[in-house]
């Protein structure tokens, strides 16, 4: 195997006693998508600002494409396309206007990479002479997608390139990403949404500046080690009322329309003993066995952090 | 230079499509030289004089005709003796008083001068000036009207005593104080919050990773503003001109290119509070007070250097409008060249090559 892209290794970044990044080592490989996985204030940002060499980290080693972050700044930043977590573009600029800045910025003119980002561009062409500020949510990152693209980096760097655009938009970049990364190009992203984990080739949980593990999606979930079930009732409220307040649940978190819930004796589990007990006290339960995605991993070892904690 | 030229574009882009800025830039200078303008005026009307003629003869009398007659005073009272006249101030009735000496004609006539003295209420440093000015004309344009015929040569010599303020400085120096002020307050306002609205809009990371250098950014952020203040510099001048009767004795091409160096000396600093604060707001608040305040009270603008406690003077000395008003004086008032100011030019350039390079040093090559 080729050289890590991204090599990083026991980093930390405080923010005067603020500890955003908690000695995380990762590795991330030419031509994967990799996704930091993780809430708000999770520490994601920082990992970006630094993979971008944007801030120094406070100890540990990080190489960007085989170059050190503190003295090969320059190069690295020639190699990288970067797109902020807030939209970073010119909103008094039209589309194309800055297009083309950021293709001149790059020493580069838009003719000269089309063919890399004419699959984003045709979706945000017709608009090309209106103001980027006036462009909604979807098509923002789309353009910030092409103005990042337009010098055809080795790498691209994308923090939370999904967050406040709707489901529809959000499927459309993500297969953006994977025609991407099929020209060649390696994807680092992050996301808030764990639906999102699956599209990434490898990921890295993160929860207050660690990570909590790193893998391929299926075997981050199948970790999971617990049998995990699903339940529906009429009256959700009461339903996790009851579950939480169970003596033999040992776990029980709201997921859309379900709950998904684990039992303490996990070998010996079958949904008749939930269904049985939650019977007597609800009207309409529905159990059944479902498998567990990443967010029930999410939730299990955050919960298996503050438990050891 | 590719990206340069990409990035010198954009800022013209900015600053075309923001309303809020092209006000600034065109309509400010503007409305604040003809506030200015109308504040001090320089036309005077039937302006309040009194007269003290001892003498009382027929060329007195007919000097006091010329001056009631000339539409910018009314005499508004005759006095008997000296001790009136400070009472006629006092009360605040007149600005003016006129004294004619005794046995005017007669000396005139004998010794072939005569004297007037023109005795102004300075405390209103700017009207007194004014007013002995046009007095003192037009008993000047009197002699000459009626002594011109006459071979012996009289003279009337008027005198100008200023009551109240005697060191009293030119009316003259307050324009170039306010095109001082103008200037540099619109050029450092307009830089000083550039570089910090991208750093608020996080579009500065996103030039912070493209191969821009620093001085790319830092000029890129300065010129376009330097080109459009130059129509700036040129409505200054022309509106001090036209609304102060300002003369420009000197070269104008001399007077243009010190006002663009001046223009440049601001726009730097603007650039250089913006690469070290982090908010357009504390940005501007540093524009506003720590160059207003000193361009208006520590350049000589409205209070003399030379009457204020040491230290201060030294703050005059490092305060860069001191030399700007001191080399636009010199070129417009005096009509002097280059060679009366290129100690000043000097130091404007200075100042100017040193903000760029500290802004260009400071600038950071990361975020903080």
């Amino acid at each position: 195997m080729s050289n890590p892209v991204i090599k990083g290794t026991h980093l930390c970044k405080n923010y005067g006693s603020v500890q955003a990044v908690r000695d995380v080592s990762f590795n991330v490989n030419e031509g994967e998508i990799f996704g930091f996985i993780g809430p708000d204030g999770a520490g994601k940002t920082s990992l970006f600002r630094m993979a971008a060499t944007l801030l120094l980290p406070d100890s540990g080693n990080l190489e960007v494409c085989g170059l050190n972050v503190e003295n090969d700044y320059k190069k690295i930043r020639r190699l990288l396309g970067y797109m902020p977590g807030k939209f970073s573009l010119y909103q008094d600029l039209t589309v194309e206007e800055n297009l083309r800045f950021f293709a001149s910025v790059f020493r580069t003119t838009v003719s000269q990479n089309y063919n890399l980002i004419r699959d984003i561009y045709e979706h945000i062409e017709p608009f090309k002479n209106r103001r980027a500020g006036k462009l909604s949510g979807g098509m923002k990152q789309k353009l910030a997608l092409s103005c990042a693209l337009i010098h055809r980096p080795r790498l691209l760097l994308l923090d939370e390139p999904t967050t406040g655009i709707d489901a529809v938009s959000r499927k459309e970049f993500w297969s953006l990403l994977r025609r991407l990364r099929d020209e060649g190009i390696t994807v680092l992203v992050s996301t808030p949404y764990m639906d999102e984990a699956s599209l990434c080739d490898r990921i890295a949980l993160i929860q207050n500046g660690q990570i909590l593990s790193t893998d391929t999606p299926d075997v981050v979930a199948s970790a999971f080690e617990h049998q995990l079930f699903a339940v529906k009732a009429r009256d959700m409220y009461l339903l996790i009322n009851i579950l939480e307040t169970c003596p033999f649940v040992r776990s029980a978190f709201i997921f859309g329309q379900e709950v998904h819930v684990t039992i303490n004796d996990y070998r010996n589990a079958d949904e008749d003993k939930l269904v049985n007990y939650l019977s007597d006290k609800l009207a309409d339960v529905v159990v059944y066995q479902t498998k567990p995605n990443i967010e029930d991993c999410f939730m299990e070892l955050m919960s298996n952090k503050t438990k050891k904690g | 230079m590719h990206e340069f030229k990409g990035f010198l574009i954009k800022e013209f882009y900015h600053i075309f499509r923001d309303r809020r800025t092209m006000l600034i830039l065109f309509a400010m200078p503007v409305l604040q030289m003809l506030l200015f303008g109308y504040v001090i005026t320089n036309e005077i009307n039937h302006a309040q004089i009194a007269v003290l003629d001892k003498s009382d003869d027929y060329i007195t009398r007919k000097i006091i005709t010329r001056l009631s007659a000339s539409g910018y005073f009314e005499i508004k009272s005759y006095l008997q003796t000296h001790d009136e006249i400070k009472e006629a101030f006092q009360s605040g009735e007149v600005r003016e008083v006129v004294v004619f000496e005794d046995n005017f004609s007669e000396s005139l006539n004998r010794f072939g001068t005569a004297n007037v003295h023109i005795i102004t209420d300075a405390s209103d440093a700017n009207t007194a000036n004014l007013i002995a000015n046009y007095t003192s004309a037009l008993i000047a344009r009197f002699s000459a009207d009626e002594f011109n015929k006459d071979s012996r040569g009289l003279t009337i010599k008027s005198d100008v005593r200023m009551m109240y303020n005697p060191e009293m400085k030119s009316v003259f120096m307050f324009v170039p104080g306010t095109m001082a002020m103008i200037l540099i307050l619109i050029s450092a306002l307009l830089t000083s919050v550039t570089i910090v609205r991208e750093k608020e809009t996080s579009s500065m990371e996103v030039l912070l990773v493209s191969p821009l250098k620093p001085a790319h950014i830092i000029v890129g952020k300065v010129a376009p503003y330097a080109v459009l203040s130059l129509i700036n510099a040129f409505t200054i001048i022309l509106l001090g001109h036209t609304v102060f009767g300002l003369p420009v004795l000197g070269s104008f091409i001399l007077l243009f290119s010190e006002c663009l160096l001046f223009i440049l000396m601001a726009l730097s600093l603007g650039v250089l509070i913006s690469t070290t604060t982090n908010s357009q707001q504390v940005a501007m608040m540093l524009a506003m007070v720590a160059l207003l305040m000193p361009a208006i009270l520590l350049s000589g603008f409205i209070f003399p250097i030379e009457n204020m406690p040491f230290w201060l003077q030294w703050i005059c000395k490092i305060n860069p409008s001191t030399y700007f008003i001191i080399i636009i004086k010199n070129i417009m008032l005096k009509g002097s060249g280059f060679m009366a100011v290129w100690r000043e030019t000097l130091i404007l350039a200075f100042y100017t090559f040193f903000f760029l390079f500290v802004s260009i040093r400071k600038f950071k090559t990361r975020l903080t």
